[in-house]
């Protein structure tokens, strides 16, 4: 985790490549960008997390990876999303089914409704074995067995048979992760995953992906609200506001030197056990909506450090001043304070 | 299966079959009825022995006989049994009955399905149909479709499945959107399922119940709407007994001989009834709000 990124960049090709991904939504006839050029790379066996405010466009990022949003009110329009090299916005419907599931795995927030009630969840993995792979009924019984014990659920030889609503919470969300594992993917994305859990059963489910992506090797794009959960499962961070990426860095050097107003907003909203606060400050205003995207910056209403250049121009992603490579920033006050702080102390 | 919690589960459809059969014949009511349509349903298939006369057997000499110890419901205008008539055209109702709905079923949900999933212009096709469907009363549809088929025992099953077709894609439909949107769904085609499989494994069994309850509902309604036809004349032609056209040919010696229409009329109550008290029985099982209530 403390390794510096530029190593594990270079000695990894990116499993996942995201490049200017564009998603719109269509709004009252109008079509309005949810997702607004989001670039981002998930190294093999890494864990990025994406984190940002409910509308931030981070379930928008993970659903158009995998082509799961709905035909009729959403579009992809623009960027690309590269698997190893291979571009998905490319594919039809039937390629990408062989994509989903295989090639990446999801799993979602809510446990509860996630399975199929009416099957047991042997029945259940076994069909997600067998999707993909032609496999006879008992060989996919027996993965099946395999993967349950491997998501440690007591006594699995006996569960096989049961049915969903005989599961708790943090089981049926293992049976979910056993479902998503069983074709052995490349990535797993988990949107909200450990969101509806108490925070024991959270800390055993992190404990769980992080102890599956060192068995299998796999890369994970976990999509959170949670800073807590940030600091414990990922690698990297990626800070989504209004649609954008606004701040990317290594989880250390974010917590330890967050830049962008917005992240530093958040962090101040979280108790923390390293830092001595008192209080926890809330964010004033909302974010902008859809159809009232701001030209300038997205945050600038609610932005403390808020100048005049900031709701007139659009900020760009920059590499931070004086900060470690790979950090990355879309907020040129700040990026100008650092180098006036930079100059002054030399 | 064997740790099933007391609580109902999430929804009325995940209810495992087993507890749906407790739950069942812990109702009174579902009892009589389950007995009563088993009663009838062995009448029909045993019938060659139970039948005490050939039912197409005519003989003048008996003509409009009382009911008497030879022949217990007496004889019609021809001089054949009642009884065994009777008995015979219970084979008739329930074959109709049951494959109508079937048909019916059978191709009705699935358009409710597809057009609940599809949406679209092919839902908005499918549920105008259904509404000009909708439009005509039951037995007028019927009617129509018989008579411009032809009066037969596989065009009177086709024209009342005809007429059934609408209620079971609205039940089939409703459901569908709402599951389309439930997370299994989602996390389904997350896995790569494509949307027959979809629509089959995971949308059809959650919504089964409500089709099931439907149809046994549905079966009475059919088993009306044959009567009606054979009594107007388009159903299965004579000289082949069904309960319906006893009814008709009754009807001409209605101030001579009321046994002729009473026990057939009879009849068509206690299987239509035998099916209601199992179709309501059925939903009140189904529906974990109503379970456990004393009946």
């Amino acid at each position: 985790m403390t390794q510096p990124m530029t190593q594990t960049m270079t000695q990894d090709p990116a499993v996942l490549e995201i490049r200017e991904l564009r998603t719109e939504f269509r709004i009252r006839k109008q079509w309005h960008a949810a997702v607004r050029g989001v670039s981002l790379s998930v190294a093999r066996n890494e864990t990025v997390a994406l984190v940002g405010e409910s509308g931030s466009g981070k379930s928008v990022t993970a659903l158009s990876i995998l082509k799961l949003l709905p035909g009729a009110g959403a579009r992809h329009a623009g960027g690309h999303i590269l698997l190893a090299g291979r571009d998905l916005s490319t594919l039809s419907e039937a390629q990408m089914s062989h994509v989903r599931g295989n090639d990446i795995a999801m799993i979602f927030q809510e446990p509860m409704t996630s399975l199929n009630p009416t099957m047991t969840i042997g029945d259940q993995i076994i069909e997600a074995v067998r999707q993909h792979h032609a496999t006879s009924y008992s060989e996919a019984r027996r993965q099946a067995l395999e993967a349950l014990r491997e998501v440690g659920i007591p006594g699995a030889d006996n569960r096989l048979d049961d049915y969903p609503h005989q599961f708790s919470g943090g089981m049926r969300q293992r049976v979910m992760i056993a479902m998503a594992l069983a074709c052995k993917p490349k990535l797993l994305v988990a949107d909200e995953a450990t969101t509806a859990l108490d925070v024991t059963i959270q800390a055993q489910i992190l404990a769980l992906l992080a102890q599956l992506q060192a068995a299998h090797g796999m890369s994970i794009l976990f999509i959170t609200h949670n800073l807590g959960v940030v600091a414990q499962i990922a690698d990297r961070v990626a800070v989504m506001y209004a649609g954008e990426v606004v701040e990317l860095a290594d989880v250390d050097a974010l917590f330890a030197r967050p830049t962008h107003p917005y992240t530093q907003a958040l962090l101040r909203a979280m108790p923390r056990v390293d830092l001595d606060t008192d209080e926890f400050r809330a964010i004033p205003g909302q974010a902008p909506t859809l159809a009232s995207m701001p030209t300038g910056c997205a945050f600038a209403a609610r932005c403390p450090s808020r100048q005049a250049q900031c709701e007139r121009e659009h900020p760009v992603l920059q590499q931070v001043v004086g900060g470690v490579t790979g950090h990355m920033v879309r907020c040129p006050v700040r990026l100008e304070q650092l180098r006036m702080n930079l100059e002054t102390s030399l | 299966m064997s740790t099933l919690s007391p609580s109902a589960p999430p929804t009325a459809s995940a209810a495992p079959p087993d507890s749906l059969w407790r739950a069942l014949l812990s109702n009174r009511v579902a009892w009589i009825g389950v007995a009563l349509l088993l009663l009838i349903v062995l009448v029909a298939v045993f019938a060659p022995w139970l039948a005490p006369h050939d039912p197409l057997q005519q003989n003048i000499a008996y003509r409009l006989d009382p009911p008497s110890a030879d022949f217990w419901l007496g004889t019609d205008s021809y001089g054949r049994d009642v009884l065994s008539r009777l008995i015979y055209g219970a084979r008739i109702s329930l074959l109709v009955g049951f494959l109508a709905v079937l048909i019916a079923m059978l191709i009705g949900s699935s358009l409710g399905i597809l057009a609940g999933y599809l949406g679209g212009w092919f839902d908005q096709l499918v549920m105008g149909l259904v509404d000009v469907l909708l439009s005509f009363p039951t037995l007028l549809l019927g009617l129509m479709v018989a008579a411009m088929l032809g009066a037969s025992l596989e065009n009177l099953i086709v024209a009342i499945a005809i007429t059934e077709i609408a209620p079971f894609v609205r039940i089939a439909r409703a459901p569908t959107i709402a599951l389309k949107q439930r997370d299994f769904i989602e996390a389904g085609r997350a896995l790569g399922f494509g949307p027959i499989r979809l629509m089959g494994v995971h949308i059809l069994p959650n919504m089964a119940s409500d089709v099931i309850v439907l149809a046994s509902l549905w079966m009475a309604a059919a088993i009306r709407t044959e009567a009606s036809l054979s009594f107007i004349g388009l159903g299965v032609p004579p000289p082949i007994a069904t309960w319906g056209s006893m009814i008709r040919e009754g009807f001409n010696n209605i101030l001579d001989a009321w046994w002729l229409i009473v026990f057939p009329c009879v009849a068509i109550l206690l299987t239509v009834l035998a099916l209601n008290l199992l179709g309501d029985a059925l939903r009140d099982a189904l529906d974990p709000k109503l379970r456990g209530e004393k009946r």
